[in-house]
């Protein structure tokens, strides 16, 4: 095989969570209980709009998570060897913008370097002299015969990419009136509208990403939008994957101690005010660095380095769930407490329905809405948290590219004069765009589920 | 309701007890002592003298638990669990890294943290009632929606966006304020302005939309509708009945949060280079100091439970018809 794949922790419970994402979507469609709250959310114009956007989103993510290890070319060597780099399709795809290096800061579409280095005057009179200037880049904008055209270049192929986006508007605005017609209800047009958008937005950049470096380079020369591209995936993992911690131990905890009441209930709201007490950040501090001892002590564990960042993103999440718990218990408690004492659930009891049963037919259901709600409004506090907790040190891992990462590493440019704004605008635009669509789609998924909320 | 205080202050031991049984597990059983050791000293051969030399001068030297070597009352306090974690609960937090004494660390950055937190929590709340009254006032018009359209997108920028943009903004291009740092007496204010303001910048989104919510939950009410039944203005309604009978959900999350201000804004305080709790929490996380972050999770812990009994007692005052029994 002329690659190994490299089963990373995280990868495999992305894709887990996807398939059980869409057995509950295969469910839900068949299902007409299930399947309304949903119709309510998709009617929002706004809610399909972003579904788009994060859609676009996860298939990044969802790209970035197949890895390999490629077969090195060893003549003679008897056992064969795996690069010691892990890649993604991602990486495979973007292979363009992940080796076309520089040597240190550029700004975005520029030619030139952003710090003067002595270069070597190779023609003219003045040969074999050298001279501090911005020299040349060696892939960003190296097609040009002279600089002068680099305007006239770019103008160039945006309008090509946004000829193409043309072209696509009208294949989607057939297939938007098409889609109207099968299934009325759902505004196809505005989630037609935004993808329109993103392509208007994706084409021009993809066109000038073939000799450009779109967002600049950061300081060892990397290509900003690759690692922008590249932090997506964390931002979705933390995202996600922090949830399976989070639901399994808020659930069945928050349920128990509502159903039982007793001392049951007074164990499990011990163990919460607990926990919530410790504020939040410091516990989270406290554990990824302890958890970090564990991993330097068993560095054997690893394979590569990023099967050891993975790791260490596995258990942030871990953490993150372990600690945030507690409000979902919390919800589902008082939820559980008002059911319990429904008539349904007493006639369930004279029946002599077991107490598993009862819970797991009859209460469940009955706080599925808080458990989705609570789900999709904790995914943009969570990504927002990953950049924050980056910044403090105990976040992924420093070797990770994450917008924590990113951010953390501009920050320390700000002095430089001129300054070196473009990986700090990649992160803010990139975190913006997820964060916004995440909290919109948010609001309107409690919209739809929320019984006491009725859309006017 | 002195009996009620004394047995919410009674029902805090055990939470006090489970928060230091969860930072000793933390500390000290995941990580022995020794990785500990290994991780300050640093370099990758150390010797086993070097560990044995680091972890008595910390008092790290003896049993987890209990100690066999001693008789009586010594086996139980000659430990690590009786010195590091036990005395915390006499607010004796021992000695930093640094050999400095952490409750002298923590009585003196005390004040700077306080001289950030109040006005970034008073202008903030002042800030985001004032806006939410303003989005209720005109519900269901263009303002409101674009109002809330502002909070969202608002909440959606992360808080490191604001503290640099507006470093970047107030200090390097508009020469206003210094860009870090901290000076005692009235000269504080000219370093504090602009991370209050930066603070209550980023506090617009989530508090503005969280206020509207409830004013306009309170405005469903009937005593609203029976207000405007008599005639009276609008604008009276919402200041006068609305805002008083909000107070409640506001004070949840008010009051609550008052003693947690002793620890500071991590990520403020060290931006701006504010010698306040938080940045030396945030200092001792980088430096993995962890005498002084166990000391501050108990602080923190203390500080949220008065919080909580606060709230509890803030209620009497404002709702004659809350009780505690």
């Amino acid at each position: 095989m002329p690659f190994m794949p490299v089963f990373l922790a995280t990868d495999v419970l992305l894709w887990l969570l996807i398939a059980a994402v869409a057995g509950y979507g295969w469910s839900c469609s068949r299902k007409v209980h299930l399947a309304l709250p949903w119709k309510r959310v998709f009617q929002s114009g706004v809610a399909s709009a972003c579904s788009v956007v994060l859609g676009g989103f996860v298939v990044v993510g969802i790209a970035d998570s197949l890895h390999f290890r490629v077969k090195l070319d060893q003549a003679g060597a008897g056992a064969t060897a795996y690069s010691p780099e892990v890649l993604s399709v991602l990486d495979l795809a973007l292979s363009g913008l992940r080796e076309r290096h520089e040597r240190t800061y550029s700004a975005p579409l520029s030619t030139r370097l952003y710090a003067k280095e002595l270069v070597e005057i190779k023609e003219g009179p003045d040969a074999g002299r050298q001279l501090r200037e911005y020299p040349r880049l060696r892939h960003g904008g190296s097609h040009l015969e002279s600089e002068d055209d680099r305007l006239g270049d770019i103008y160039a192929r945006v309008g090509l990419g946004l000829l193409a986006a043309s072209l696509a508007a009208v294949l989607i605005a057939l297939a938007a009136r098409r889609l109207k017609k099968t299934s009325p209800g759902i505004p196809w047009q505005s989630a037609g509208a935004m993808l329109l958008v993103i392509l208007a937005v994706a084409l021009p950049v993809f066109m000038l990403s073939r000799h450009y470096h779109v967002l600049g380079t950061d300081k060892v020369g990397q290509d900003v939008l690759y690692l922008s591209l590249k932090s997506i995936r964390i931002s979705l993992i933390i995202g996600t994957l922090t949830t399976l911690v989070l639901l399994p131990l808020g659930v069945a905890l928050g349920i128990t101690a509502g159903y039982f009441r007793g001392w049951v209930d007074d164990v499990i709201q011990y163990v919460y005010t607990t926990l919530n007490s410790i504020p939040g950040v410091l516990l989270i501090a406290a554990a990824v660095l302890m958890m970090q001892v564990v991993i330097d002590r068993n560095a054997d564990w690893f394979p590569t380095a990023a099967q050891r960042a993975d790791f260490r993103l596995l258990i942030l999440c871990a953490i993150l769930g372990l600690t945030s718990w507690t409000g979902l218990a919390r919800l589902l408690r008082g939820e559980a407490l008002k059911l319990s004492q429904l008539e349904f659930i007493q006639a369930a009891h004279a029946f002599g329905v077991s107490d598993a049963r009862v819970l797991s037919r009859h209460v469940l259901p009955n706080v599925a809405h808080i458990v989705i709600i609570t789900v999709v409004m904790d995914f943009s506090g969570l990504v927002l948290a990953e950049a924050v907790l980056s910044y403090v040190g105990v976040g992924v891992d420093p070797a990770t590219t994450s917008f924590g990462t990113m951010i953390n590493a501009a920050r320390l440019e700000m002095g430089r004069e001129p300054i070196v704004w473009w990986s700090l605008a990649a992160a803010f635009a990139f975190m913006f765009v997820l964060v916004l669509a995440a909290n919109l789609f948010a609001d309107a998924v409690r919209d739809g589920f929320d019984p006491r909320v009725r859309i006017p | 309701m002195l009996a009620y205080i004394i047995r919410r202050i009674l029902y805090a031991i055990p939470i006090l007890i489970g928060v230091n049984l969860i930072t000793f597990g933390l500390f000290f059983v995941v990580n022995t002592p020794d990785d500990m050791a290994r991780m300050q000293l640093g370099a990758k051969r150390v010797t086993p003298e070097a560990i044995a030399k680091w972890k008595e001068e910390r008092g790290y030297d003896k049993p987890l638990l209990l100690n066999s070597k001693k008789n009586g009352l010594e086996k139980i306090t000659e430990t690590i669990f009786y010195e590091k974690s036990v005395r915390l609960f006499a607010f004796d937090f021992g000695a930093a890294e640094d050999k400095r004494d952490i409750a002298h660390e923590i009585r003196t950055r005390m004040g700077p943290s306080l001289a950030l937190a109040i006005p970034a929590l008073l202008v903030g709340l002042a800030v985001n009632i004032s806006f939410a009254l303003l989005m209720a006032f005109f519900r269901a018009t263009y303002l409101d929606l674009w109002g809330v359209v502002l909070c969202v997108a608002m909440m959606s920028v992360s808080t490191l966006f604001y503290i640099i943009g507006g470093q970047y903004v107030a200090s390097k291009l508009w020469h206003l304020v210094p860009i870090s740092g901290y000076e005692g007496g009235l000269d504080a204010a000219r370093f504090v302005i602009l991370p209050v303001a930066i603070g209550v910048l980023g506090g617009i989104g989530a508090g503005g939309r969280w206020y509207r919510t409830l004013f306009l939950e309170e405005m469903g009410k009937d005593y609203v509708r029976t207000a405007r039944a008599k005639g009276l203005a609008e604008s009276v309604v919402l200041f006068r009945h609305v805002l008083k009978n909000a107070m409640i959900p506001i004070l949840t999350g008010v009051v609550v949060v008052i003693p947690l201000l002793f620890m500071g804004s991590l990520l403020t305080e060290s931006f701006f280079g504010i010698p306040g709790l938080g940045s030396y929490t945030i200092d001792a996380i980088q430096a993995q100091d962890f005498a002084v972050v166990r000391s501050m999770v108990f602080i923190g812990s203390v500080l949220y439970i008065l919080g909580l009994l606060l709230t509890d007692l803030s209620y009497t005052l404002v709702d004659p018809r809350v009780r505690l029994e």
